[in-house]
């Protein structure tokens, strides 16, 4: 890859300022996407993946704040921007998708409003011409007759009519970069497979680079470039999806991967990570995962810095796999 | 559609023959009005003949009976005390009632959605504490006590507003208006706050509710990752999804307005028609009193209509006359 990647986070810090005290939800994370790379950001429920995600996009709502941290996205340190500036990039140039589709489109407003407001918030068009901005953008997800569909309400569609649409709003003004936190989690395994492929489609097509966070690898592994692995709120590990699938070097992507049933393992009982992932209230130093870790020593109480095993590959562990 | 609004019609024609059966009860029970109607002195000759001239001679459901077949052909009774039809002395009230209720009601609506608002974005705020804080106090306070201490402040310390009456009317399409001169709108505005004070707390406090619920929905982030600006968000997203439960309320409080101004009017002296079912309630004025509740459950009705359409007009998933929506 030449040039700079389109989107850098460098040692992100993102910390919630509770009443119980601070919640560190992203504790130094660091990683890259490159224009129309597809990046798998992994981990379990809690593990700061989504909040990660909120970060770059700048909806972290109070009392959470970035507290250190840069996120340069195409030279831009977004994490200077101001609120006029951040909605100018917001849904423009980056754009998100949530999880459950359900929730996420209005349900009191038609679907062409709700397009075509998005386009209207980026260009001085008239309603006609980001009518068929919205159109074009219907049928790139695979929305048949979208006009019929434009002037529909939410309650109208399917699940997973629902996230096209919500997929359609994300590409309408053409992002670099979407950012899509488990948008495939609430549905049904086949309306899932198909997302999944129009998904990769539009962004090959477009080159538009994703940032897919996802608990489940078996998605990762046939989607993404490189996958980054993050563990109560830090990173653990990063590297080329196919690498870290074959070789996981941190004791905890491991655990992950063996987490999965595969066919291999037919009758075998699951592998499984015992414990479970730390209160993030009262975390302290060191490695969040030495209690759960067989391989963890009394060096693991200090925390390991991030080392670079093999090119492109990068890794927080004192003891990683062999 | 249409059928619905038949449905609605025989349903609410059934609420009203019931009502005024109850109200014809309980009027019985409290006492025979002929005591009050006849002069102490009149002879027995006259108490008959007065008796059997206002149709008392008749027994409970006679008298029942003739009041139906006089409603039906849209008469209600003359009053006994004024010997007038009771639905024309009525509808001579009402218009005051109307609008003192009209304007508490704009009030509590142009002031209490911004407000609840306000304290729904910043819940944790000096202004947003502030304004919960008085709303306790309007949910809280008596409306009579509310009433005597304005008239004391603005009538009687400091001069500025008169303190009875409804002041110089203008008349609109026949009907007499206050608000539409200065001196009327001296008259209307402490009688008007006055009604409003409840409302506005109560509006406040469910727009705040459904804002801080409405703000944490995944359609306000989605919203804002749009780049919508903050007037979008707030103004379309979230206020058309929290009006809803709003526009029922307001529904629900206009009729109890309109119905309930009594106290109000009684300490204002407005001259509507809550004065007048007190009065007729003291003088066992049956007629009166039965058009007057026929009336406001009529305008009850046509108002729950009026909200149920709107309803499905705000909400896309609420279809009237139960046909399912298409998928």
């Amino acid at each position: 890859m030449s040039g700079p990647p389109l989107l850098q986070v460098d040692g992100l810090r993102m910390h919630f300022f509770t009443k119980a005290g601070v919640v560190k939800a992203v504790d130094d994370v660091s990683f890259s996407v490159g224009r129309g790379e597809i990046l798998g950001l992994v981990g379990e429920s809690g593990s700061g993946k989504s909040m990660t995600g909120y970060s770059i996009i700048g909806l972290v709502d109070p009392p959470g704040r970035i507290v250190e941290g840069r996120i340069v996205f195409d030279g831009t340190d977004l994490t200077r921007l101001d609120a006029a500036a951040w909605r100018g990039v917001r849904g423009s140039r980056i754009a998100m998708i949530f999880q459950d589709p359900m929730m996420t489109l209005n349900p009191v407003l038609r679907i062409d409003t709700q397009i075509v407001e998005a386009v209207q918030a980026h260009a001085d068009v008239s309603r006609e011409s980001a009518l068929a901005r919205a159109r074009e953008a219907l049928v790139r997800v695979g929305i048949a007759s979208p006009d019929e569909r434009l002037r529909a309400y939410p309650h109208q569609f399917s699940g997973g009519m629902r996230q096209r649409v919500a997929i359609a709003i994300a590409l309408v003004n053409g992002p670099d970069l979407i950012i899509a936190d488990e948008p495939t989690t609430a549905l049904d395994v086949t309306i899932q497979g198909q997302i999944l492929f129009e998904m990769q489609k539009v962004c090959r097509e477009s080159g538009t680079a994703l940032i897919w966070i996802t608990h489940d690898l078996s998605v990762v592994a046939g989607l993404a470039d490189e996958v980054c692995v993050m563990y109560a709120g830090r990173f653990v590990e990063s590297g080329p999806v196919a690498d870290i699938l074959d070789r996981p070097l941190h004791p905890y992507s491991r655990g992950l991967i063996d987490s999965v049933p595969s066919r291999n393992a037919r009758g075998r009982p699951l592998r499984q990570i015992p414990g479970m992932t730390p209160s993030l209230l009262s975390l302290g130093p060191g490695c969040p995962f030495r209690d759960r870790c067989t391989s963890a020593t009394a060096r693991c109480a200090e925390s390991p810095s991030v080392t670079e095993p093999s090119p492109g590959r990068r890794l927080r562990c004192f003891h990683p796999n062999a | 559609m249409l059928a619905y609004a038949i449905r609605r019609l025989g349903q609410s024609l059934f609420v009203l023959v019931l009502m005024s059966f109850l109200v014809f009860i309980g009027v019985f029970a409290i006492g025979d009005p002929i005591e009050l109607l006849v002069n102490p002195q009149a002879d027995e000759v006259e108490r008959i003949r007065a008796t059997a001239a206002l149709g008392l001679d008749k027994t409970f459901l006679e008298q029942y009976w003739v009041f139906l077949k006089g409603a039906a052909s849209g008469d209600l009774g003359k009053s006994f005390v004024y010997n007038v039809p009771a639905l024309s002395l009525i509808l001579q009230k009402l218009p005051a009632t109307i609008e003192l209720a009209f304007v508490a009601m704009v009030m509590a609506i142009f002031l209490g959605i911004p407000l609840g608002l306000v304290a729904g974005l910043k819940p944790d705020s000096l202004v947003g504490r502030g304004i919960m804080a008085g709303s306790i106090l309007g949910f809280s306070l008596p409306t009579f006590w509310v009433g005597l201490v304005l008239i004391m402040v603005f009538s009687v310390n400091l001069g500025w507003l008169p303190s009875n009456g409804r002041g110089e009317t203008t008349l609109v399409a026949g009907i007499p208006v206050s608000f539409l001169t200065l001196d009327g709108l001296a008259h209307i505005a402490m009688p008007a706050v006055n009604l409003a004070l409840f409302k506005l707390s109560l509006l406040i406090r469910l727009t705040r509710a459904g804002t801080r619920e409405a703000v944490l929905q995944d359609y306000v982030k989605f919203a804002r990752a749009k780049g919508l600006t903050q007037g979008r968000v707030i103004g379309v997203h979230v206020l058309k999804n929290i009006l809803i439960p709003i526009v029922t309320v307001i529904g629900l409080e206009l009729g109890s307005v309109i119905a309930f101004a009594i106290v109000t009017e009684s300490i204002f002296a407005w001259p509507g028609t809550g004065k007048l079912l007190i009065d007729s309630i003291n003088q066992l004025d049956r007629p009166v009193i039965v058009a007057y509740l026929l009336v406001i459950v009529t305008l009850f009705i046509v108002i729950n209509f009026v909200v149920d359409v709107l309803y499905s007009m705000l909400d896309p998933r609420v279809r009237l006359g139960g046909a399912a929506a298409a998928h």
